[in-house]
């Protein structure tokens, strides 16, 4: 019994150990709280919400809005931005027959090996290449870039919070900062080789606006390109070259729960009647 | 080592004979989960979760053992084979959302499962020991899910691993070459991903190991019940199978339901948009976060901002940080009220749901936020509670709260207090 006891004594201690000294923390925590001044956030905006085809449960790709996206990627981002984990042959997915992913694919040039001299080379891509890189090294891409490496963008859509409409509301959202920002915070006023962009957390980007005109890439199926549209389809793109089994995962969803939601009625009902013979009845 | 009552397994042909001979495995089934062990009636939804527990740490050998075909522990690679399970990999999405979510899972259910514990103190005489394996588990969960959570080798992978081996570096003298031996470097590299790979797939084995002296250690009292009264006769109890297998599978379907919704629908949502990036040692990411589920640790560990005498403010928090979850250990010893149920416990109970329920809550929030205030503060605050709850006020209450009238015996408890009430037509049924 005494054992015991001086095990809850010394617990006691420990207890009031450890609690004096985090509220020690806290009181020291408080006093600077309350008499220093701590930096205020720049105020950058959450992703306007544009409404894909893929959202919700029962999404779809919109496969003309891919195509149109790939299109974007392909004349505009890809001078910049690899796409690594994409191959040409993923392209099938996104409505291209085999002989246009080939085509496709024989129009860009990977690394090769010359195959009499062994010296490194390009060749047409095949389906099974993936996408070449612009750059053939991060150290040529840094030095390019003002030092600032353009990311992959094969998962861009997945690596940031609400990716899709943030890529389409920062690609759309290129702008002069404001005269009241710039009277609130001096320090958000672009430096050099930077633009403003009320999207990006930091509200200073190091890419140039990289749509800047309607009509910069001719749509085959006629859609008009503005600026909002194109920054749409790319961001719809770079979804799908994110997760290309998104809709796939969706639609298998939908007979796991509903068998799940039958299966699981079905043991509420069993046990009820097993359990039935045992409930407490009145007389 | 059971109750007189518990029915005999009776081999019924003659190769279960020839086994119950040889090795006696089905009647080690029927005795453990089977209609040989008797179960207190009156066992509510929140005895559950230890088979749920069980099914998740099933799930994620299963499906980790089949992303560990694809994947390949290497720095140089590790991002890619994660990306080229989930999109070359015939269902490797699947595997691998569904043990990522699995992981979510396992720890929402064994959190309920130690909740539980806490609030009919399932801890005390004569489960110690159940309590103490118990413990052990979580912390062998711990260690694995944060060695799982670097091998996809995404921005929060390697940063969360340097701050995690980073926090040995706070032992005094001894820090700094423990924290290298144990990376097999300066920082998170190549070394340090294969050690955590090997050791992501032992220790789920090990895990089961300690599962299975879990279960053996409760069948020797037996399983608590919410009324917290121990067994007296028969009529006190039923057969685990079928009454509460079948009470288990429901509980699994809605698990299930709630699983798959989330694997299917909102795979992502519990994870951190960095981890997508490809580690990076030159770059640190904004806010480095660790899983959800060490949330209220974490927020424990930033609480200690200012240095204490002598100590530094980052080994005060370690220490915290450790011995939050170590004095689980000792529970059984702190808290000596005679009675079990948080039911009969009025003052125990005031402090279980507007103490340490809100604490852990704002623990929680604060563990997930950025370190700047108010979470600072909150979390300060909470982390006094916390340590108080269990290390201060636990054992005084027990010895100064008088608790309300307990039944007499579990089968006066699920009566009530109707006189006429009586058990159903087959109250110990033969099964």
């Amino acid at each position: 019994m005494t054992k015991l006891l001086s095990i809850r004594l010394v617990a006691i201690l420990a207890g009031l150990g450890f609690a004096l000294v985090a509220l020690y923390s806290f009181v020291v925590g408080a006093l600077a709280f309350l008499t220093e001044e701590t930096a205020p956030h720049l105020p950058y905006e959450e992703p306007r919400d544009f409404a894909f085809s893929f959202d919700g449960p029962a999404g779809k790709w919109d496969v003309q809005q891919l195509q149109r996206g790939l299109k974007v990627y392909d004349e505009v981002c890809s001078a910049c931005h690899s796409l690594k984990y994409v191959a040409f042959r993923n392209l099938s997915q996104i409505g291209y027959d085999e002989g246009q992913v080939k085509a496709y694919a024989a129009s860009k040039q990977v690394p090769g090996i010359d195959p009499n001299t062994g010296e490194a080379t390009t060749r047409p891509g095949l389906p099974t290449d993936y996408f070449p890189s612009p750059y053939p090294n991060a150290v040529a891409a840094a030095a390019a870039n003002n030092n600032a490496i353009p990311p992959d963008l094969s998962l861009i859509t997945k690596a940031r919070g609400d990716g899709t409409n943030y890529v389409a509301s920062l690609l759309a959202g290129y702008q002069e900062p404001s005269a009241e920002l710039l009277a609130e915070h001096p320090e958000a006023a672009p430096g050099p080789g930077l633009y403003h962009n009320p999207y990006f957390p930091n509200l200073n980007l190091a890419m140039a606006p990289p749509l800047t005109s309607t009509g910069q890439v001719t749509y085959d199926d006629g859609t008009e390109a503005t600026i909002e549209q194109m920054s749409i389809d790319v961001a719809a793109f770079l979804t799908w070259t994110a997760e290309p089994t998104l809709v796939q995962r969706k639609q298998t969803g939908w007979p796991v729960l509903i068998f799940l939601l039958f299966a699981t009625v079905l043991a509420y009902l069993s046990k009820n009647q097993i359990w039935a013979a045992v409930k407490p009845k009145k007389k | 080592m059971s109750f007189p009552w518990a029915k005999e397994y009776t081999p019924a042909n003659g190769f279960t004979k020839f086994l119950d001979e040889k090795l006696p495995l089905p009647r080690l089934v029927y005795n453990a989960v089977g209609a040989g062990y008797p179960v207190p009636r009156n066992l509510s939804y929140f005895w559950n979760f230890g088979v749920l527990a069980g099914f998740f740490l099933v799930l994620q050998i299963v499906t980790g053992i089949i992303l560990a075909m694809h994947y390949a522990a290497n720095a140089q690679v590790a991002f890619a084979t994660t990306e080229h399970i989930m999109r070359n990999v015939n269902w490797g999405w699947l595997m691998r959302y569904a043990h990522a979510n699995g992981a979510s899972f396992f720890f929402i259910v064994v959190y309920l499962h130690i909740f539980r514990g806490f609030y009919y103190s399932s801890y005390k005489a004569p489960r110690e020991m159940i309590w103490l394996l118990g413990v052990t588990i979580f912390l062998l969960m711990m260690a694995t899910a944060f060695m799982g959570y670097v091998l996809p080798w995404g921005q929060m992978s390697f940063w969360g691993a340097k701050v995690i081996t980073g926090l040995f570096g706070a032992i005094p003298l001894v820090g700094e070459p423990i924290q290298i031996w144990l990376l097999g470097g300066y920082a998170p590299d190549n070394a340090a991903l294969n050690r955590f790979f090997s050791l992501h797939f032992l220790l789920p084995f090990v895990i089961a190991g300690c599962v299975i002296l879990h279960i053996w250690a409760l069948h020797i009292p037996g399983s608590s019940n919410p009324t917290g009264v121990e067994i007296k006769s028969e009529s006190d109890t039923l057969p685990f199978h079928p009454y509460y297998t079948v009470k288990d599978g429901f509980g699994l379907g809605v698990a299930l339901i709630l699983f798959m919704t989330m694997v299917f629908f909102l795979p992502n949502a519990l994870g951190h948009p960095d981890n997508y990036i490809e580690a990076n040692p030159l770059s640190t990411p904004a806010h480095i976060v660790p899983e959800w589920y060490f949330w209220p640790f974490y927020a424990i560990l930033r609480a200690f901002t200012v240095d204490f005498l002598f100590i530094p403010a980052k080994l005060l928090g370690v220490i915290a940080m450790f011995g939050s979850i170590l004095l689980w250990f000792i529970l059984p010893w702190l808290d000596r009220s005679p009675v079990r149920s948080g039911h009969y416990r009025p003052l125990f109970r005031k402090f279980f749901w507007f103490g340490l329920i809100p604490a852990m809550i704002v623990l929680f929030i604060c563990g997930g936020a950025p370190a700047e205030e108010p979470y600072v503060m909150l979390s300060q605050l909470a982390t006094a509670y916390y340590f108080l709850h269990f290390l201060v006020i636990l054992p005084i209450v027990g010895q100064i709260e008088k608790p309300e009238p307990l039944p007499y015996s579990i089968t006066e408890a699920v009566l009530g207090s109707d006189k006429k009430a009586v058990l159903g037509e087959n109250a110990s049924p033969a099964v």
